[in-house]
């Protein structure tokens, strides 16, 4: 696609650079943000910039947040003793609406993959390994993926945590159910954390 | 276990084939070329769910068109089966049971077991370590669940170490922890897949020795022998010695992965280097007549049995010892190619067997005999 005009050009090769936007719907997007008033693309435009230049990673948990320590993190309500291991902050979202967990989080950014190039230097893990040495910390649930990439992250994290005086758990996961937290039904993902076992009893499988 | 009906649509080149067939033996007949090892591929891939010859997908479709569609009616003790795969570019394939999509293809393996005799079968001998261990492998999956999840997963653990290892040399930083987690799981499956294969060959080299005894009617020893790192030494022992290699060639040396098949002669001469054509023929046919009656023992009923071009690359008393077993109804339904129209179908009704023959031309095919009686 050549529209003779740089600008138009410009904007739709911007929006397809979106995952699962294809030029198509991005001149269709474009087409219409065209049609609306220039306050209100402004608006829209800004709304990006602000969240790219403001937003920041909690510094405790990592969990994004618009302030240095995360509104998880600042409730002194929720429970100390234990910190609940995830993925990145789509699995707090999926947790949170459950509403049957209250301890406080921790946000790997990855799971371990040598295949993708992703190893224990790239994650979130010596953060993990210094919070659990607060004497308030009693319990560390890991709640990654059921993939294989999953069980070397959970095995190695397993292996680090056992320096600290706490216990490691894993949620508990139906056979069969390979898909990611993000997508488990509430219930199901309540239900998971809620029978989560010892992590030693389940290294056997 | 009979296929009763094969349909086929864009097959390689099997344009429009759509057979009704013998419970006994069925021959493809016709010129190289014209399709007839292709419907014997066929029945291989509805078997298991994949080409015995090209294992990409969208190669078997044929060329210029779209997709292919195979589809068989398989029965075991009057139980009819659908089995629907159909493959189109671009797209995920689509394998039914009974209309019924599997959530992973593995679980159809072994359901519906084929054995297939081919010239190609001398790559067995000729190419490396590989092929024999996907021989093995194949094997084993047929009526072993666990030993293929312990194998998929084996694979991908080793992936992981491979790219492990090479990280850590790029990086020049070592990670024992993470090397330890992954040789943990690796060792658990590739200690499973070990003594999967050790227990399967304890049962299986006699009924190869027995064969081959059978069809060579000579005195001349051969062996087949399973050769594993892990004969003799702990899966753990090996990786923790070879770490340092590991580390410098930055992939996993020891391990099930480099497990082997010894063929030998006269104790310890190579099948491949010392014995006659013959002899190697020989070695092949009993070796897949032993995996013929290992899955009739282990399933409780006879594999299809597909026979490629065996009467223009095989000698006369091979192919007699075959046909001898078949006229005896010790095999089961048999699948037959040959390019003569006549040559076969003459020996087996001298034989008294009963069967069907089509000819295979321009990828269709023609019923030419039913029940003995040219039509
Ligand atoms: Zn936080």
């Amino acid at each position: 696609m050549d529209f003779k005009s740089k600008l138009l050009n410009n904007a739709v090769e911007e929006m397809s650079s979106l995952p699962g936007i294809g030029k198509r719907t991005a001149l269709r997007l474009v087409l219409h943000l065209l049609n609306q008033s220039k306050e209100e693309v402004n608006q829209f435009a800004n709304s990006f910039k602000l969240l790219r230049e403001n937003i920041v990673f909690c510094k405790i948990c990592y969990n994004i947040s618009d302030t240095e320590i995360c509104h998880i993190c600042q409730n002194k309500n929720r429970d100390h003793s234990i910190i609940c291991v995830v993925q990145d902050i789509r699995d707090i979202l999926a947790i949170e609406s459950t509403q049957q967990f209250k301890g406080y989080y921790h946000v790997l950014g990855g799971i371990i993959s040598p295949m993708d190039g992703i190893g224990p230097d790239d994650l979130n893990i010596d953060e993990l390994i210094l919070r659990s040495k607060d004497e308030k910390v009693k319990e560390i649930i890991l709640a990654l993926s059921a993939t294989m990439e999953g069980d070397t992250t959970n095995f190695y994290l397993f292996r680090k945590l056992s320096e600290s005086n706490v216990k490691t758990s894993v949620i508990a996961r139906g056979i069969g159910i390979g898909n990611e937290l993000e997508y488990t039904d509430e219930i199901t993902l309540g239900r998971s954390i809620i029978h989560r076992s010892l992590f030693e009893s389940s290294l056997s499988k | 276990m009979l296929l009763t009906h094969l349909s086929l649509i864009n097959f390689k080149n099997c344009t429009d084939i759509s057979i009704e067939l013998n419970s006994s033996v069925n021959c493809f007949l016709g010129n190289n070329g014209e399709g007839k090892t292709n419907v014997l591929d066929a029945i291989y891939y509805l078997s298991n769910t994949k080409s015995y010859f090209n294992s990409i997908d969208s190669q078997n479709i044929k060329f210029g068109e779209p997709f292919f569609v195979a589809q068989g009616k398989f029965s075991i003790n009057e139980e009819t089966t659908n089995v629907y795969c159909g493959v189109k570019k671009g797209a995920k394939k689509q394998f039914k049971f009974n209309k019924k999509s599997y959530l992973k293809l593995a679980e159809h393996i072994g359901k519906f077991p084929v054995v297939i005799i081919t010239p190609y079968d001398s790559n067995l001998i000729l190419e490396g370590s590989e092929t024999r261990r996907k021989f093995l492998d194949r094997l084993i999956s047929q009526f072993n669940k666990p030993y293929l999840e312990n194998l998929i997963a084996y694979n991908k653990l080793l992936n992981q170490r491979n790219a492990t290892l090479k990280q850590m040399a790029e990086s020049q930083r070592f990670n024992a922890d993470l090397l330890a987690v992954i040789d943990m799981q690796l060792i658990e499956k590739g200690n499973f897949v070990h003594q999967e294969r050790k227990q399967f060959l304890n049962e299986f080299i006699p009924i190869f020795n027995h064969f081959y005894k059978d069809i060579s009617n000579q005195n001349e020893k051969v062996t087949l022998t399973y050769t594993s790192t892990l004969n003799d030494n702990s899966f753990e022992q090996l990786l923790n010695d070879n770490i340092a290699k590991d580390r410098v060639v930055t992939y996993t040396t020891k391990g099930i992965h480099k497990d082997d098949l010894e063929f030998k002669i006269m104790d310890d001469y190579s099948l491949k280097k010392f014995a006659s054509q013959g002899q190697q023929k020989s070695f092949l046919i009993a070796l897949k007549l032993a995996q013929f009656e290992y899955i009739k023992k282990k399933k409780g009923f006879s594999p299809i049995l597909l026979l490629d071009d065996i009467f223009d690359k095989l000698d006369e008393s091979r192919v007699n010892y075959i046909l001898q077993m078949i006229a005896h109804k010790k095999l089961g339904q048999t699948f037959i190619t040959d390019t003569s129209l006549n040559k076969v179908t003459n020996i087996l009704s001298k034989l008294k067997v009963n069967f069907k023959s089509f000819e295979i031309k321009q990828g269709g095919a023609t019923l030419i005999t039913e029940d003995n009686q040219e039509l």
